[in-house]
């Protein structure tokens, strides 16, 4: 079923701007402004609401409480130096950053990949993505107010995740590990046995996880049916990543891409079908497994060798004037570099094109006209991390 | 997918008088660009998202970048017909001359677009735009109605930049605060005399605050930048 195929004579003009909700005239409208420290934002991050009873009526973002002008620092430093200050972006995914400039700036010079270091990318991305999906899932539940238990599920999880990270690279969070070219270490045997270890307890983990997503009757009741996206309004306001794909928009970068060495493992796309909050976090947990497949196969075939292309440059780095635009399947959504060198030893223009800032731009559209207690969850749902959102 | 040629032709069959300008990029991603002239930007969007084959639905990344003025250095060769006394006679000689030419660049700003197809996977189509120059004709089309991505990204570079989108619902800067004047990403920003939220209170930096209050006060009786 082709969800896209909307019909594109019937759309009027406004058809992708949030509906106007008119108050019902009883009472007064109430403004409220949640944030910029609420314990539901994940960070520093406002939301105006005006309310009318508890209905929204209107809902505006206010960001930039936590803009230190990533960018700018970015043109100020070489390329290499940046490598490190992208861990910052989303700092629940260091790895991933990593990975999508790293790619940028390999289609920028042209430089290849030894096998075993995409084979090791690819492994730490799934990890990555898994860790990230698990605790989104569990601050939903923390929202909801389960407070504590299940979101120590999803840490406990994470946490043996992140003590593979800080053997592999040195760092639980800041890792800092890719290189234009390959990977900054290699791995031993043995970090490869542990991460095969940790690989064999995860589906355990998430049969247990999906569990109380499944069969908890008051999750369910205030999730579905909650902040629906319809597909073609996710595709306009270029909604990426499990998000889009709870739309049932079949869109993963992974596949489209291919990038890296994607091409060469199995996995399949879930999609959402109701197009709400439940459908969010239920992608999340069919994406979990997808990557543990991945795992699997990657773990089984990763070959030995090199992780750092020979050729690679690393002091005296200046790339031939061009650009590139490189972009990865971030587990948050589409994360993108661009890059314009000038020849120089650092970036004329350096760019990060922010999952997070841009699947914000529909919040209002999802909240308008529902409960006040329900933009949290949507607002959980779309899964943020305000350290990429403001930049 | 079409190649860059093929879709240049086809917006120009589509959009008589577009104009569009190949921008070639020479690094080895090989991702070229298209220059679109901005009055026929909107009529341009809106063939790139419409037309079957292409079905451009997907707006990315849309962001800001600076060219300020550049001053060039030229060498030109000049003939000049000079007098001369050649053999005690008076002559009109011919003389090249290879002069040092100074010449200012101006500068502009520009707008980057990378469009991509969820529908038939494919991209990215890479469209840019310029503005006239940096200082008062900064105006280019708004495609906020036509992708509604664009709505915070060009936001966050009339903040930045300071190019004012015509057509945007809701122009108001995304990052930096209400009442800031300047554009940080710009290539000559300078960062404004913030000392009064310096926290040492030394002699010197405290006759800065005065000196930097009673400047902003006589500037325009409000409280600015901040």
């Amino acid at each position: 079923m082709n969800h896209i195929a909307w019909d594109r004579e019937k759309r009027e003009a406004g058809w992708n701007r949030p509906p106007v909700i008119e108050p019902d005239g009883e009472g007064e409208l109430l403004e409220v402004a949640m944030g910029p420290h609420h314990p539901s934002t994940h960070g520093v991050f406002r939301m105006d609401v005006a309310l009318d009873g508890e209905r929204v009526i209107r809902l505006r973002p206010v960001f930039g409480y936590l803009h230190r002008n990533h960018e700018k620092i970015g043109e100020k430093v070489s390329y290499l130096a940046s490598m490190p200050y992208t861990d910052r972006l989303d700092y629940m995914c260091s790895l991933t950053n990593n990975w999508a400039y790293a790619l940028a700036v390999e289609k920028l010079t042209g430089q290849d990949v030894p096998e075993r270091a995409e084979y090791l990318r690819v492994i730490v991305g799934e990890l990555t993505r898994i860790q990230n999906h698990a605790s989104s899932i569990g601050f939903l539940i923390q929202e909801m107010g389960a407070s504590g238990t299940p979101l120590m599920y999803a840490f406990r999880e994470r946490e043996k995740i992140l003590d593979l990270f800080e053997q592999l690279t040195g760092s639980r969070m800041m890792c800092n590990y890719m290189r234009f070219g390959g990977c900054r270490v290699d791995a031993s045997p043995a970090w490869l046995a542990a991460t095969r270890k940790v690989v064999a307890g995860l589906p355990g983990f998430v049969d247990e996880f999906e569990r109380l997503l499944r069969s908890n009757e008051i999750l369910m009741a205030r999730c579905q049916g909650v902040g629906i996206l319809r597909p073609e309004l996710a595709v306009n306001a270029g909604v990426t990543g499990p998000m889009l794909r709870a739309s049932g928009v079949d869109y993963d970068i992974r596949k489209v891409d291919s990038y890296g060495i994607y091409n060469r493992f199995k996995f399949r796309v879930p999609l959402g079908d109701h197009w709400d909050v439940y459908d969010r976090f239920m992608i999340r947990i069919l994406e979990i497994r997808e990557s543990i497949g991945i795992l699997e196969q990657a773990l089984k075939e990763i070959p030995t060798g090199p992780v750092m292309d020979a050729k690679a440059k690393i002091r005296g780095f200046r790339p031939k004037p061009g650009e590139a635009y490189g972009r990865i399947e971030a587990p948050k959504g589409e994360l993108g570099f661009y890059l314009i060198s000038d020849g120089g030893p650092n970036p004329y223009r350096y760019r990060v094109r922010p999952p997070s800032l841009i699947n914000l731009t529909i919040l209002e559209d999802m909240c308008l006209g529902q409960n006040v207690a329900d933009v949290v969850l949507i607002f959980g749902s779309v899964d943020i991390v305000l350290g990429e959102v403001d930049r | 997918m079409k190649t860059i040629e093929e879709i240049k032709a086809a917006i120009e069959g589509a959009v008589p008088g577009a104009g569009v300008e190949m921008v070639m990029n020479p690094s080895p991603s090989g991702q070229h660009s298209l220059r679109l002239k901005p009055e026929y930007a909107v009529a341009v969007a809106m063939f790139l998202r419409d037309n079957a084959e292409l079905t451009l639905d997907f707006l990315s990344n849309v962001t800001g970048v600076d060219w300020p003025d550049k001053e060039v250095t030229e060498k030109v060769k000049r003939t000049h017909t000079v007098t001369k006394t050649v053999e005690g006679v008076e002559q009109q000689v011919e003389e090249t001359v290879e002069e040092t030419v100074k010449r200012v660049v101006p500068g502009y700003l520009e707008a980057v677009y990378h469009l991509y197809s969820v529908e038939k996977k494919h991209g990215p189509v890479v469209l840019r735009m310029r503005t006239m120059n940096r200082t008062d004709q900064v105006e280019l089309p708004s495609f906020t109605p036509i992708w509604r991505s664009a709505e915070f990204q060009e936001r966050e570079i009339f903040d930045l930049y300071g190019i004012v989108f015509k057509g945007h619902p809701d122009l108001r800067r995304l990052l930096m605060w209400e009442g800031f004047k300047d554009h940080p990403m710009r290539r000559d920003y300078v960062e404004p005399d913030d000392f009064d939220y310096e926290p040492t209170p030394h002699d010197e930096v405290l006759a800065r605050v005065h000196a930097h209050k009673a400047a902003l006060a006589g500037e325009s009786g409000t409280e600015a930048g901040r």
